[in-house]
């Protein structure tokens, strides 16, 4: 009978919870916040932190492997800013983003909203336009590489035997052609990302909302730009932010489909950093070359942040 | 819903989003035709007429035979496999305790870790690679398993805490609140109660972690330098290639075979994987 | 013994926000003591410093003769039923109810023994292998409560168990916890805003306003002699009818005056209503005290007014009118006739009409 019980209870074996001294002293929030933050922030400083602390002063030394070098000041600098193919590498690492990134949003967007009906097959097809996202980057670029290979060229082949043609066209061979290659590769890849996050953003619009539109008289275009897209802009924001950061500071893409070439016309801040840094082992100027990405970064992410405090605000 | 008329609907559905679908999927298929083409297909010029330009009538494994005679392949498969386990695992046990930090309790400067780990969450592994393959040398890691193992987790580990904040912070309090009553600690509580209810959670950000550890490269490239200790997508990068000469077909096999376990693993998840996908720019 | 004792609780939120005000409460043994006020007045916020939930900001909580202020609160031995039940979703109704007696690491059988036993009581034997999502909002509460009973603690605290509830089902548990509590006589702390809930629950109700303890009384007294004008308009439904009046001493005799209405101060009131003569108070009278008045009424007690609306309720009825500028509601028989827009005599029972101060509420 458990009326007795409450007496009786208490004179039962265990009925305080025992547990170690330690854990004792985790019930203070503050030791506990403590303890569980520390393996992920140890992580994090000594590799971000620390690392980053490194790279600045690495860019004020003509550090390289096997040699310490000597402090320098702003000469790693100045020197990467009268560099020509860092100056090419600037401005292509600029029009990759610039392009890849409104490339990315117009498609995503438009393939978000062609995602947003019913239709069958709807959770496949779904599914499998994020491959280009899941694949390793890498892989999928020896992909493109090879179909726009100069002489077994796909395309080439497609477009010579449609008669679309008489040349075929020089794909990564020419720095122009290359970049905008890139541009193309970096779309395919990064547009699934804006299609699936937009599409989620979407999808947390009512129907309503676009019925009542609708029944006010009000097209397709008009209900995209009035409805849609005011709702859409939080997400929108923040998605282009992390791709502006992606594709700014891009290596694998172009390292793979054209190496920087042909002559050094296709580099990114990145991948001539890698080269100086890495495959040179100019440590110092190749630190540097990597720190010129931080401020536009920088930028992107204090938008960000000022963004989310008014998000918070609100 | 709103009616439509059938050739708008071929207009403005069909046809683009069947071009949509050849644009997205074409280059996975042509790495899978050329993975399976006998070399002399393969290498036909641009000008050159073809009866099966888009797939052959000769299916070869041949690719498949050299690349795995020829390279460590499966070794390579299974390194970042390892990698991408043990990256994943460290980073969602850190990103579970710190999410739950930061969701759940009240301490001083958690706003503020809070911001310093969505800031790290955006600084790319490029502009550190330098300094840190510099450190990673002193700290005698390099060329060791554990050079990624530890450094994966630093685009990880704040992805996947902000992915569990959130996540936690769905999850009434009451339910821990009442399990401390109960007579668990805070502790037990967190891994008892909490842990269990965010499985779908956990679970989104682990997949998530997981496909982005399979893809990284450059800590790959720079700090691993045997051939037996390289991942896919670095190990194809330098074996497959030398000097000038691309193995296309090997390439394209290997690009295949290294695609297939993550690609396996999405397929599986593709809810979660989404969700984390989502999840990972919601602020 | 597990008496409660709250010396001078206070609670300031970070934000600087002062929720509950220097509470003091003893509450005995098997007492079943219920926190009554409106939303926001600090209830859920004195509950929870006592489950140790919440940081106290100063003051003392004992359980028995032991301070418990530091205790975490899996060291207080009490039991707690949320508002919104908190079941482990992960967890089946069996192992909710388990958890608590696996923590203290109580052998199987024995655990086995007592969830049985209190699914008996609780009637939700054959739920024990769902899942919470599995259950009705009924049984969902069932498997709270009996989470909280299989573990007889010192102290159970309920925080608005019943709210989510429909009507026919609050009703109907609010009598089976009463049961139960009889039955088990463990010391019970109940908040809820809920007023009917209070009285019929409690030994002793402790009414709350702005994080002050307004009057700690059993229920009939809160009703009978509520120490200020908020308790008096808190308990009891409809509320109090109040008027300000002007009070006039004329010859001896205090009259309580209001615009178009005079009225005796009935002289069980006098002595205390004299000091105010002169000034404005408050009258208080409740619904139930007023009706249309009869031959036998006195004229002191009668005042003339018109019906505004009338609402039948079956057993009982509502009649609205104004009086002494104020709005007015007495509940009277079904047998009587009124209907809306006529002229009606109502009298005041003059054993049952309080004064409070203007100010400061407090009653006269
Ligand atoms: N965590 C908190 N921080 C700041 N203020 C709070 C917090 N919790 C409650 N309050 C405030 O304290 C007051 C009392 O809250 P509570 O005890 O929950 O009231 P009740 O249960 O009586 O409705 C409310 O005004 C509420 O806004
Ligand atoms: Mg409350």
């Amino acid at each position: 009978m458990v009326g007795a019980g409450s007496a009786a209870g208490a004179a039962l074996p265990g009925e305080r919870v025992r547990i170690s001294r330690l854990t004792r002293m985790l019930e203070s929030e503050k030791l506990l916040a403590a303890a569980l933050l520390a393996p992920g922030v140890v992580i994090l400083v000594l590799f971000i932190a620390y690392p980053f602390v490194m790279a600045i002063w690495f860019s004020l030394t003509s550090i390289r492997v096997g040699d310490a070098g000597e402090f320098v000041g702003l000469a790693n600098f100045t020197k990467a800013w009268s560099d020509t193919i860092f100056q090419v590498a600037f401005k292509n690492t600029v029009f990759y983003t610039f392009w890849a990134t409104i490339f990315k949003f117009a498609l995503g967007m438009w393939l978000a909203l062609l995602l947003n009906r019913h239709f069958r097959f709807k959770r496949l097809i779904r599914a499998s336009m994020l491959l280009p996202f899941i694949i390793p980057t890498v892989l999928s670029a020896f992909a493109w590489r090879w179909m726009f290979d100069p002489t077994f060229s796909v395309m080439n082949w497609l477009l010579f035997h449609s008669g679309v043609i008489t040349d075929r066209l020089p794909f990564l061979s020419d720095g122009d052609w290359a970049m905008w290659c890139a541009v193309l590769v970096n779309t395919w890849r990064g547009m699934p990302f804006f299609a699936i996050t937009l599409l989620a953003g979407l999808q947390t619009i009512s129907p309503d909302l676009h019925e009542a539109a609708a029944l006010d008289g009000a097209n397709a275009w008009h209900r995209f730009w009035h409805v849609t897209w005011p709702l859409l802009m939080p997400v929108t924001l923040v998605v282009v932010v992390f791709s502006v950061i992606q594709t700014f500071s891009d290596f694998q893409l172009i390292y793979v489909l054209t190496g920087g070439g042909p002559a050094n016309s296709t580099h990114l801040i990145a991948t001539y950093a890698y080269q100086i840094g890495v495959a040179s082992g100019l440590l110092g100027e190749g630190a540097a070359l990597s720190l010129f990405m931080f401020p536009v970064l920088f930028a992107v992410v204090w938008v960000q942040l000022r963004f989310m405090k008014r998000m918070e605000g609100h | 819903m709103l009616i439509e008329r059938k050739w708008k609907k071929w207009i403005f559905f069909y046809i683009p989003m069947t071009v949509f679908i050849l644009f997205t999927l074409f280059p996975f298929y042509w790495m899978a035709v050329t993975a399976v083409r006998p070399d002399p297909e393969l290498y036909r010029t641009w000008r050159q007429a073809s009866a099966t330009p888009f797939w052959t009538l000769e299916p070869t494994l041949e690719h498949f035979r050299e690349l795995l005679k020829t390279t460590a392949f499966p070794q390579w498969l299974w390194n970042t496999m390892l990698i991408a386990i043990v990256s994943t695992i460290i980073s969602l046990i850190c990103g579970m305790f710190a999410g739950y930090a930061l969701a759940r309790l009240k301490f001083r400067g958690s706003e503020f870790l809070g911001t310093a780990i969505f800031v790290t969450y955006l600084v790319p592994q490029t502009l550190l690679f330098i300094p840190l393959a510099d450190i990673i040398r002193e700290m005698h890691l390099g060329n060791t398993p554990w050079a990624l193992m530890l450094t994966y987790p630093t685009f990880l580990i704040p992805f996947c805490t902000w992915l569990l904040m959130g996540y936690f912070k769905t999850i009434p309090k009451e339910l821990e609140e009442c399990a401390r009553i109960d007579g668990a600690t805070r502790f037990g509580a967190m891994v008892r109660i909490i842990f269990p209810v965010a499985i779908p959670g956990i679970l989104s950000a682990g997949i998530f972690a997981f496909t982005l550890s399979w893809n990284e490269f450059i800590y790959a490239l720079i700090f691993m330098s045997s051939a037996e200790l390289k991942t896919v997508p670095v190990g194809v990068v330098s074996e497959l290639i030398r000097g000038d000469i691309f193995f296309w077909g090997q390439l394209m096999a290997g690009a295949l075979l290294g695609s297939i376990p993550v690609a396996l693993v999405y397929s599986f998840f593709v809810e979660y994987y989404v969700t984390g996908l989502t999840g990972s720019v919601k602020g | 013994m597990a008496n409660v004792t709250i010396r001078n609780l206070n609670k300031k939120y970070d934000g600087g926000f002062h929720a509950v005000k220097d509470v003091n409460l003893e509450i005995r043994d098997k007492e079943f003591v219920v926190l009554v006020g409106p939303s926001g007045c600090g209830k859920t916020t004195t509950l929870r410093m006592v489950a140790g939930l919440e940081e106290i900001t100063s003051g003392e909580i004992l359980i028995g003769t032991r301070v418990i202020n530091d205790l975490p609160p899996m060291d207080r031995d009490i039991a707690m039923v949320f508002q919104n039940y908190a079941l482990y979703p992960h967890k089946s109704v069996y192992q909710n109810m388990a958890f608590g007696l696996q923590m203290r690491k109580y052998p199987k059988d024995e655990i086995e023994k007592r969830v049985r036993e209190a699914a008996d009581i609780l009637g939700i034997g054959p739920l024990l292998e769902r899942k919470p999502r599995q259950l009705s909002g009924g049984q969902r509460q069932r498997v709270a409560v009996g989470r909280a009973i299989v573990r007889h603690p010192q102290v159970f605290l309920f925080d608005e168990p019943l709210s989510n509830l429909d009507a026919m089902l609050r009703v109907q548990m609010r009598v089976e916890l009463k049961r139960l509590h009889e039955r088990l006589e463990t010391t019970a702390i109940y908040v809820t805003h809920d007023q009917v809930e209070a009285m019929t629950l409690g030994d002793r109700v402790v009414v709350m306003k702005d994080g002050w303890v307004q009057q700690v009384g059993e229920p009939l007294e809160l009703y009978g002699k509520p120490a200020n004008k908020f308790v008096a308009g808190f308990i009891g439904s409809p509320a109090m009818n109040f008027v300000g009046v002007a009070i006039t001493d004329l010859g001896g005799v205090l009259w309580a005056d209001a615009e178009g209405l005079r009225l005796k101060v009935p002289p069980q009131m006098a002595e205390r209503v004299r000091a105010h003569a002169g000034k404005r108070i408050t009258l208080g009278v409740r619904p139930e005290a007023l009706h249309p008045a009869t031959g036998s009424d006195h004229a002191d007690y009668s005042f003339d007014t018109a019906v505004d609306v009338v609402e039948p309720l079956g057993n009982e009825i509502l009649v609205n009118f104004r009086a002494g500028g104020a709005p007015m509601v007495a509940r009277v028989d079904p047998a009587v006739r009124v209907k809306a827009h006529q002229a009606i005599r109502v009298a005041l029972d003059p054993e049952r009409v309080y004064f409070f101060d203007e100010k400061s509420g407090a009653a006269i």
